[in-house]
């Protein structure tokens, strides 16, 4: 059930998307702030590779074009958040 | 269009299960003050939003609203999730389970199903981002109240990492309002 690993990794990705997320909504008010641009998109670099760590070991966290999956086909069933996260 | 990514938003481990919290924490699913009200209104109201930075934020933030919704989703189904009818009757949750099982239904505390007169979409962007930063306090008090009310710290906890980002949605929203406000003023003058 529970992987500590991944739960690791997964929290990881989270912590740094929610930089992501905030730097977000804030650049949408401060469009011409460099400062916040710069850590957005240092911090979306970060999330991109963590991402793709995390999906080559557990499989796809996102469908419809944006990872591609191992034999059979693994979106099915990789664990859904609200069972386990 | 957009895409799922299968994790939560901030992680939800509640251990033991509590009918009568799920029973309360509902309201945030499907209530007044509710993120799916929150995501409706927003991603309904952005199309006449009349400046780049509003149509962003509207997008953005009813895209993150919908990530909150999943969270309190999980809340409910894992606060539900292996009660027998004897415990959740002890509970005072036999009223939710007779209508929806362990199911999770979108409706308010007080048992009333969601319905989309929650939410306003005027068409006038200064109106609407009015009635969305009194969306964003009155979800703030919800949340408060919620914690007052709970006493697990794996409620607890997601509760306030909710609460604290109705904070910043107000704060954006806010200062959306102001570019609005000075983009309308510049039309003025011509």
């Amino acid at each position: 059930m529970r992987n500590n690993d991944r739960t690791k990794l997964l929290d990881e990705i989270r912590a740094i998307e929610f930089m992501t997320v905030e730097l977000n909504l804030y650049l949408d008010t401060h469009p011409d702030d460099q400062k916040a641009l710069n850590d957005y998109n240092s911090y979306t670099k970060q999330l991109m590779a963590l991402k793709d760590e995390y999906q080559r070991r557990y499989g796809p966290l996102s469908n419809f074009g944006t990872a591609v999956s191992d034999y059979p086909w693994a979106w099915i069933n990789s664990p859904w958040p609200w069972e386990f996260d | 269009m957009w895409i799922y990514e299968k994790k939560l938003e901030y992680p939800v481990r509640i251990k033991n299960p509590n009918p009568k919290m799920a029973k309360l924490i509902i309201t945030q699913y499907g209530g007044p003050d509710g993120e799916l009200a929150a995501s409706l209104r927003y991603l309904s109201q952005r199309y006449t939003m009349p400046i780049p930075e509003a149509k962003a934020l509207l997008t953005d933030i009813g895209t993150e609203e919908l990530a909150h919704f999943e969270i309190v989703g999980t809340m409910v189904y894992q606060l539900m999730k292996g009660s027998s009818p004897e415990e959740i009757k002890a509970a005072g949750a036999a009223d939710y389970f007779v209508d929806h099982g362990h199911g999770v239904y979108p409706q308010s505390a007080a048992g009333n199903p969601f319905t989309a007169a929650y939410i306003q979409s005027k068409g006038d962007p200064v109106t609407d981002l009015y009635e969305n930063l009194a969306a964003e306090q009155k979800a703030r008090s919800t949340y408060e109240y919620l914690i007052q009310v709970a006493d697990d710290p794996d409620v607890i906890d997601p509760l306030k990492f909710l609460r604290e980002r109705e904070v910043v949605h107000f704060q954006r929203f806010g200062e959306a309002l102001m570019k609005v406000q000075e983009y309308l003023e510049s039309k003025k003058l011509f």
